[in-house]
């Protein structure tokens, strides 16, 4: 393999890997409310915009992170209290209204607690770039596959593992028999926002280092997530991490190989292939359609 | 039907009456301007509608409808010198057949899909804009021509005003001679059951398609008209946001209620001008202004109103 | 003379049999019941005569045409109309504006003569107003002309449904499940409206769980267990049939 694809496929895989946790929360939400919350991006700014903001108060790096991490769940559980379960059983459109009202409302917010400015912050060890394989890659982008992999293996213990990880699973393939399980639907719902605004919250902190960051960076990270819930199925969280990593590694390499003028086109070109191919996602099952 | 069509003609008689009587209240260019946004928006919204609320639909593409309209005018008479009056039909065409190609595939989807494929279908046309530089003037956007009528150009605003009033009212007297007939019958059972339309003989996908094309085909003429009037025109009209605020208008007004979504477009255009006094805060606060009228009148203004009028008249 | 034609019709979901290698023909002018326990696959037949499903194997026959796999609206065209067992009315329109949608393929739907409101669009409305209206009272619903759906109990939307498919002008009726959830009156005045649609020229097929109404009305029989033909035949012979009492005693009805 050449050195300048392996590159390609590095800052693929980094790009991916936080698609892949943004997709994971579009997923986990879904499964739990059948809402797509088009404020998950907002999630990742919010990380990332916090850590900077704590770092530059002077707070050692872990403490700022965990304090940023802490914030955005918060901000996650607020959202659900406030805006998603006082509309419960309101249409989808109203629901995607809402929820990208609520966007706007947490760019708003940025905006005025920080600034417009872009903001960037220290890599977690040192930016001397490590040679693999011919590539060249910075420390950071492991740091982001590292951590990746490490959440994939606690949320697929989490789930498959403990009894209230279970307990999710069960709402989302059926609310109505979850409840008279004896599970607490509406926790289930709460802690799914919860769940996906750590999982923002982790992306943007991992990323920053990386990108700089400001109060519009979740507009485009949001949607690639998005994208990449839906190439991988909706509502089917390992789906979503391999979509992340397919529409990171396509952007990289049209980058590359063909313009990085329309990279930022390459995740919507997939999303409408897969719609129009395989509108059940390329790991989804197809489901029979009942009248 | 007498009430029905009570409700069309009166309707469209105070719409007349509001478009004449409001340069009464119009005392500066300022104010000018802001009504002529509304009508353009209005005139879009109308068609959004047609697709969203009367035939159960989601779009969060059709900025991008918009966008191609009025480039395509801007190119057109800016580059190849073309008439404005030949450059916004022959635009509209081109939008429409764009529209109906994609229709077939795209309106297949339902739900969030279909909202995903039509804001991927939004940005693809933001990203082309945005990246054709040579053609489009890029991110920083490129100067139009004005319209012109026998042959002087239009910069008056109390012109334009009356040229989107006549817009807007055709395109509304369009919207509802659609929905009431066999044809907007037709859009409003496919809302209410797919199943049960088509063995009702409804062709389902044609009339999808065909409501997707008028109102893509309306926004392309509202967006050739803005590019015109606006002497300029940047690629954040093809934007997503731009997308969420045609289909937060017409949802606000009231789905399923043409008027309503003229109310809608009027009051979310109406709304970012009150809150540019508030600076810093205007994001914030049209953020809360949107999540908290989705929260408390799900079903829009104008059906909750008129919901509450008859409850009231009944006391 | 048989009106629709049904042979070695066979449609699996996931490598489940909903119906297999089905053959039975409906004579015109005739009611035609088809009953069966629980997920028989009435409902899969039906949704297969009417287009919403395409078969996996085998062959339908409208009419002397191969109808297999047709689109519903063209099925509807072809003159074939339905209701169905859990209800599809049109719950953001008016009772009578469903009726109206019903009769869609005898209206005037030129774009171009809609959009520049023509005369006759102005007309149809009015006519197809008044059928619709007309076809409620013939059905029963001549009080429910002005109310939403939303308002009106589960008897009357069925015969709701009913009224919209009527207005469809249909040579081939089916019925799914009309009586379903009705008291006795209601189910009585069901049994004459089935008997008078048939009177005016109408093929009927219905699927129906109430025994008394199908012995009552129905012409020929056809018995379904496990998407398979149990038995068939006018309603004595359907009734001293050992395999019919075995099937219906053994599910336990």
């Amino acid at each position: 393999m050449s050195a300048e694809l392996l590159q390609f496929i590095f800052s693929g895989l980094t790009a991916g890997a936080i698609y892949a946790l943004v997709g994971l929360g579009f997923s986990i939400i879904y499964n739990a409310s059948q809402v797509i919350n088009f404020a998950q991006g907002e999630f990742v700014m919010i990380g990332g915009m916090a850590t900077v903001s704590l770092l530059a108060a002077g707070l050692p790096m872990p403490v700022a992170i965990a304090l940023a991490v802490v914030a955005t769940v918060a901000v996650g559980i607020a959202l659900e209290k406030l805006a998603i379960e006082p509309a419960r059983g309101a249409s989808i459109v109203t629901l995607i209204i809402i929820t990208i009202g609520a966007s706007i409302f947490l760019r708003g917010l940025a905006q005025v607690v920080w600034d417009r400015n872009f903001h960037s912050m220290p890599p977690f060890t040192g930016d001397t770039p490590i040679n693999i394989g011919g590539a060249s890659v910075v420390p950071q982008s492991l740091w982001v596959l590292g951590c990746t992999v490490a959440i994939v293996a606690a949320l697929w213990a989490f789930f498959n593992r403990t009894r209230f990880g279970k307990a999710i699973l069960a709402t989302s393939y059926n609310s109505d028999i979850a409840r008279l399980m004896g599970i607490n639907v509406r926790f289930v719902l709460l802690f799914s926002f919860a769940l996906a605004a750590l999982l923002g919250a982790i992306a943007g902190v991992l990323i920053t280092p990386i990108i700089l960051t400001n109060y519009q960076v979740g507009v485009l990270l949001g949607l690639k997530g998005f994208s990449a819930a839906i190439v991988g199925g909706l509502g089917n969280p390992m789906g979503a991490i391999a979509g992340g990593f397919v529409v990171g590694i396509a952007e990289s390499i049209t980058a590359g190989y063909v313009s990085s003028d329309y990279k930022d086109a390459v995740a919507f070109v997939i999303i409408l292939l897969v719609l129009f191919f395989r509108p059940q996602g390329l790991f989804g099952r197809r489901g029979a359609e009942r009248v | 039907m007498r009430r029905l069509s009570q409700a069309r003609t009166g309707g469209l008689l105070s719409l007349v009456i509001v478009i004449v009587l409001l340069p009464l209240a119009l005392d500066n260019i300022y104010h000018y301007d802001i009504v002529i946004r509304i009508g353009i928006n209005a005139i879009v919204c109308v068609g959004l509608n047609l697709f969203i609320g009367y035939a159960g639909q989601i779009s969060l593409g059709h900025a991008g409808f918009f966008a191609l309209g009025a480039y395509g005018s801007a190119i057109l008479t800016g580059h190849y010198s073309w008439p404005a009056w030949f450059a916004l039909p022959a635009s509209a065409a081109a939008v429409g057949m764009i529209a109906f190609v994609v229709a077939r595939p795209i309106l297949r989807l339902k739900g969030h899909y279909l909202a995903m494929g039509t804001l991927g279908m939004g940005i693809i046309v933001f990203i082309v804009i945005t990246q054709e530089v040579a053609l489009t003037g890029g991110p920083d956007g490129m100067p139009v021509p004005p319209l012109t009528i026998a042959g002087t150009e239009i910069y008056s605003e109390t012109t334009w005003y009356w040229i989107i009033a006549t817009v807007l009212v055709a395109t509304v007297w369009l919207a509802l001679n659609i929905v009431d007939s066999p044809i907007g019958r037709a859009l409003r059972a496919i809302h209410g059951s797919e199943p049960a339309s088509s063995v009702m003989g409804i062709n389902v996908a044609r009339y999808k398609a065909m409501v997707f094309v008028i109102s893509a085909v309306i926004a392309s003429v509202a967006g050739s008209l803005f590019t015109h009037y606006s002497g300029f025109i940047t690629p954040s009209e093809a934007g997503f946001l731009h997308s969420v605020e045609l289909v937060t208008m017409v949802v606000l007004g009231g789905m399923a209620s043409t008027f309503g979504a003229v109310v809608g477009a009027g009051l979310l255009t109406a709304l970012p001008q009150l809150l540019a006094t508030l600076r810093d805060y205007e994001m914030l606060v049209f953020g809360a202004v949107l999540m908290g009228t989705m929260i408390f009148m799900p079903h829009g203004l104008v059906p909750t109103i008129a919901a509450m009028f008859q409850r009231w008249r009944r006391k | 003379m048989s009106l629709l034609e049904v042979d070695g019709l066979t449609k699996s979901f996931g490598g489940l049999s909903a119906i297999e290698s089905l053959a039975f023909n409906v004579a015109e002018g005739q009611i035609h019941s088809i009953i069966g326990p629980n997920g028989a696959g009435k409902t899969t037949l039906f949704n297969m005569i009417s287009g919403l499903y395409s078969p996996s194997a085998g062959r339908i026959r409208y009419s002397g045409r191969d109808v297999t796999g047709a689109a519903p609206h063209m099925l509807a065209a072809a003159g074939i109309s339905r209701t169905f067992q859990n209800l599809q009315v049109f719950f953001n329109m008016s009772a009578i504006e469903n009726v109206m949608v019903g009769r869609h393929l005898h209206e005037n739907r030129n774009l171009f003569a809609t959009l520049v409101r023509l005369p006759a669009i102005a007309r149809g409305n009015a006519e197809a107003r008044e059928r619709a209206a007309d076809l409620m009272s013939y059905v029963g619903l001549g009080a429910y002309v002005r109310v939403d759906p939303g308002s009106m109990p589960y008897g009357a939307l069925k015969r709701l449904e009913i009224a919209r498919a009527l207005a469809a002008q249909p040579r081939l009726l089916l019925l799914d499940e009309p009586a379903a959830g009705l008291n006795p009156r209601e189910t009585g005045e069901i049994d004459q409206l089935i008997q008078k649609v048939k009177d005016s020229g109408v093929t009927v097929v219905l699927v129906e769980h109430d025994m008394k109404l199908v012995m009552n009305i129905s012409d020929r029989i056809l018995v379904l267990n496990y998407g398979r033909k149990l038995a068939e035949g006018d309603s004595d012979e359907v009734r001293r049939n050992p395999e019919v009492v075995a099937a219906y005693l053994g599910a336990g009805s």
